[in-house]
C-alpha cells in the first residue's frame, strides 16, 4: 500500500524534474524577452545596448532596477498601493527626467477598470503622459494635469507615483551639475 | 457506450458549472473577459484529459486505502507540468490567469470525475469522458466570461458592441460574478423544464 | 500596527471568498445553517493557519535551498491532506456531533482552495494587499489566521441569510443555487464598501 504510494511520488516528481529541466532556458528565456522588449518599447528604440544595470535600494520604497543603455535610462520600479495591490511599471526616461515611454510590467489591478493602465496613459490614450517631465505628476482630482483612468483614481495614483519615482531616482544619481544644465535648458 | 454519448453527456446532461455545480471558484475567479474564461476552461481541459486517462491506466494497481492521496499526486504533478510549459510558452496566459493554474490541482471537477468516472472505466472512454466534461467546462466559462465582459465593458473577446461608458462595470468585479452566475443557472433550469 | 493592518485588510478589504473568488465550495455548500457554518469555519481556521506554518517551512527551508520549487504544489497538497486527516481523527474523537454535521465536507477541506491558494501566495510573498513589505514566518502566518477569519466570518453571514431565504417564497427557477449566488453577490458589493479603508489606515498608522 505505501509501497503504491511511494511509488507514484517517485515517479511523478523523477516526471517533474525532467520537465522542469526542459522547460527552464525557455522560461529564462521568455523572462529575458519581455525585460528586452520592455526596454526597448519605453524608450522607443529598435535596438539598444543596456551599459550598465543597477539597483537601487530604498528602504520605504523598494528595490529600483536601473538600466543604462545608449538611448537612454529605463527604471524599473514598484508602487504597492494599487487597487488590487502591487503595480510594476517599467519607464523610460531621456534628458531631464523627459518620460520616452512605459510599460506595466506586473498588475493585480481589477481586469477592465484599472488594467486599462497599460494604454490609458501612452501617446496616444486620454491621459498621455509621454513627453512629460516626471518627478511631480499628478491627477487632476489632485491639482494635476493628468487625467485618471475613467472609475479607476487609485491605480491611476499608484501608477504616476512609480513614474515619479523612477524620474526622481533617477535624478538622484545624476551629479549636481548635470541636473543644474538641464535646469538652465528648461 | 459510445464516444460520441460519453462526450455529449459531459456537456450538457452533466455540465460541470451548470448541472453539477462543481469547480466554482476558477469559474468566478477567471471569467472577467471571455478570452480569459476559455484559456481556464481549455488548461482545465488538457489536466483533465490526461489525468482521466493515467488514473483509469493506473486503478487497478492502486489499493484502495491510498488511492485518494495516489490520484492527487497524480493530478497534482500534470498540473505542475502544465504550469511550466504555460510559463514557458505562453506567458501572457500565466500573467492572466496567475494562482489559477497552480490551484486548477483543487479544482473538484478533476477529483470527482477520476473518483466517478475514470476509477471504474477503460483508458479510452476515460479519455472521452474528460473531453465532453472539458469542453462542457470550457464552454460554460467562455459564456460567463462572454457575458461579463459585455455587460461589463461593452466588447466581447475585445470586439466592441456598443460604447464602454455604457456598460455596467460592477460585471466585472467580484460581484458581478455572482450574480451573472447565479442568473445563467436559473435560466438553465428554465431551460430544462 | 502592521498587524492590524492586516487584519481588517484580509477580513474586510480583500475577502477571501467575496473578492478573492477563493474556497466558493465550502461557502456555497455548508452556508445552509449558521451552526455548521461556523463549524466549518473554525475547521477551516485551524487547517489553514497550521498547513501555511508548515508549506512556509518546507518552501524556505527545503524547496528554495535544494531548487525543488517545482514540486511546490505537489509537496503542498500532500502537506495539506495529511493535516485535513489529522482534523478528522482529532474531531472525531472530541466532538463526534460536529464530526456528524460536517459529515462529507471535511474531506473537502483538502480541495478548498482557499488553504493552497492562500499556502502559494505566503510562500511565494505575494499576498500582500497592505502595502507592507513583509514576507516573514510571522507575518505570513497572521495573515492566514485572517483569512480564515474572513472566510468564516463571509461564511457565518451567508448562512444567516440563508437561513431567512429558506423561509422565503422564491420564484421557481430562481430557487437553490440561483439564489444563493445572487444573494452572494449582493454581499460581495456590500463588502467592496470597504475596498480603500486599507489605504487610508496605512496613511493613519504612518505605514507609507
Amino acid at each position: 500500500m505505501a509501497t503504491v504510494l511511494t511509488l507514484i511520488s517517485v515517479i511523478s516528481a523523477g516526471a517533474l524534474a525532467y520537465v522542469n529541466k526542459q522547460t527552464a532556458p525557455a522560461i529564462q528565456e521568455v523572462k529575458n524577452k519581455q525585460l528586452s522588449d520592455g526596454i526597448k518599447a519605453v524608450l522607443g528604440a529598435d535596438e539598444v545596448v543596456v551599459q550598465k544595470t543597477d539597483t537601487l535600494h530604498d528602504e520605504v520604497k523598494g528595490d529600483a532596477i536601473v538600466y543604462y543603455t545608449d538611448k537612454g535610462t529605463a527604471l524599473q520600479t514598484t508602487d504597492a498601493k494599487g487597487f488590487g495591490g502591487k503595480l510594476t511599471v517599467l519607464v523610460g526616461l531621456g534628458e531631464g527626467g523627459k518620460i520616452l515611454g512605459y510599460e506595466v510590467m506586473e498588475t493585480s489591478e481589477t481586469p477592465g477598470l484599472g488594467a486599462k493602465a497599460d494604454k490609458w496613459f501612452q501617446k496616444d490614450g486620454k491621459g498621455n503622459i509621454i513627453g512629460k517631465t516626471g518627478g511631480t505628476l499628478k491627477v487632476t482630482k489632485d491639482g494635476g494635469e493628468v487625467d485618471a483612468i475613467t472609475a479607476s483614481t487609485i491605480t491611476s495614483r499608484a501608477f504616476l507615483r512609480a513614474v515619479n519615482d523612477a524620474a526622481n531616482r533617477l535624478s538622484g544619481t545624476m551629479p549636481a551639475e548635470e541636473s543644474s544644465i538641464n535646469n538652465t535648458k528648461n | 457506450m459510445s464516444a460520441l454519448k460519453i462526450i455529449t453527456n459531459g456537456i450538457v446532461k452533466e455540465n460541470p458549472t451548470f448541472v453539477l455545480l462543481l469547480g466554482m471558484c476558477p469559474t468566478l475567479g477567471t471569467t472577467s473577459s471571455a478570452l480569459n474564461g476559455m484559456s481556464m476552461g481549455l488548461a482545465t481541459m488538457a489536466v483533465l484529459i490526461c489525468s482521466n486517462f493515467i488514473i483509469s491506466l493506473i486503478r487497478d494497481l492502486v489499493p484502495n486505502a491510498v488511492r485518494i492521496p495516489s490520484f492527487v499526486v497524480v493530478i497534482a504533478s500534470l498540473v505542475t507540468v502544465l504550469q511550466m510549459l504555460i510559463k514557458a510558452y505562453a506567458p501572457d496566459l500565466d500573467k492572466s490567469l496567475g494562482l489559477f493554474i497552480p490551484l486548477i490541482v483543487v479544482n473538484c471537477i478533476i477529483l470527482g470525475r477520476a473518483e466517478a468516472f475514470a476509477a471504474k472505466n477503460s483508458p479510452l472512454d476515460s479519455i472521452y469522458d474528460g473531453l465532453g466534461i472539458g469542453i462542457g467546462f470550457t464552454l460554460a466559462l467562455t459564456l460567463l466570461g462572454a457575458i461579463r465582459e459585455l455587460l461589463g465593458t461593452g466588447k466581447v473577446f475585445d470586439l466592441t458592441l456598443f460604447p464602454e461608458s455604457y456598460g455596467a462595470l460592477v460585471f466585472v468585479l467580484a460581484p458581478g460574478a455572482f450574480i451573472a452566475l447565479g442568473y445563467l443557472i436559473a435560466i438553465v433550469n428554465k431551460l430544462k423544464k | 500596527m502592521a498587524y492590524i493592518l492586516i487584519f481588517i485588510t484580509a477580513i474586510f478589504v480583500n475577502n477571501v471568498v467575496l473578492s478573492q473568488f477563493l474556497g466558493i465550495c465550502p461557502f456555497l455548500g455548508v452556508s445552509k445553517k449558521v451552526e455548521t457554518a461556523a463549524g466549518m469555519g473554525a475547521a477551516v481556521a485551524f487547517v489553514l493557519t497550521l498547513s501555511t506554518l508548515v508549506t512556509y517551512l518546507i518552501q524556505t527551508q527545503v524547496l528554495i535551498p535544494f531548487h525543488l520549487e517545482y514540486l511546490q504544489t505537489i509537496a503542498f497538497i500532500l502537506v495539506i491532506a495529511a493535516l485535513v486527516q489529522m482534523v478528522e481523527i482529532i474531531l472525531k474523537k472530541v466532538s463526534p456531533a460536529l464530526y456528524q454535521a460536517l459529515g462529507v465536507f471535511l474531506p473537502l477541506i483538502t480541495t478548498n482552495c482557499c488553504i493552497l491558494g492562500v499556502a502559494i501566495l505566503v510562500a511565494e510573498g505575494t499576498y500582500d494587499h497592505t502595502g507592507i513589505e513583509s514576507a516573514g514566518l510571522l507575518t505570513g502566518v497572521w495573515y492566514a489566521l485572517c483569512t480564515a477569519l474572513g472566510f468564516g466570518l463571509a461564511l457565518i453571514i451567508f448562512a444567516g441569510i440563508r437561513e431567512q431565504l429558506s423561509l422565503m417564497d422564491i420564484p421557481k427557477g430562481m430557487q437553490g443555487m440561483s439564489i444563493a449566488l445572487v444573494t452572494a453577490g449582493l454581499l460581495a458589493m456590500a463588502f467592496m464598501g470597504f475596498s480603500g479603508v486599507n489605504n487610508g489606515l496605512a496613511r493613519l498608522f504612518e505605514l507609507q
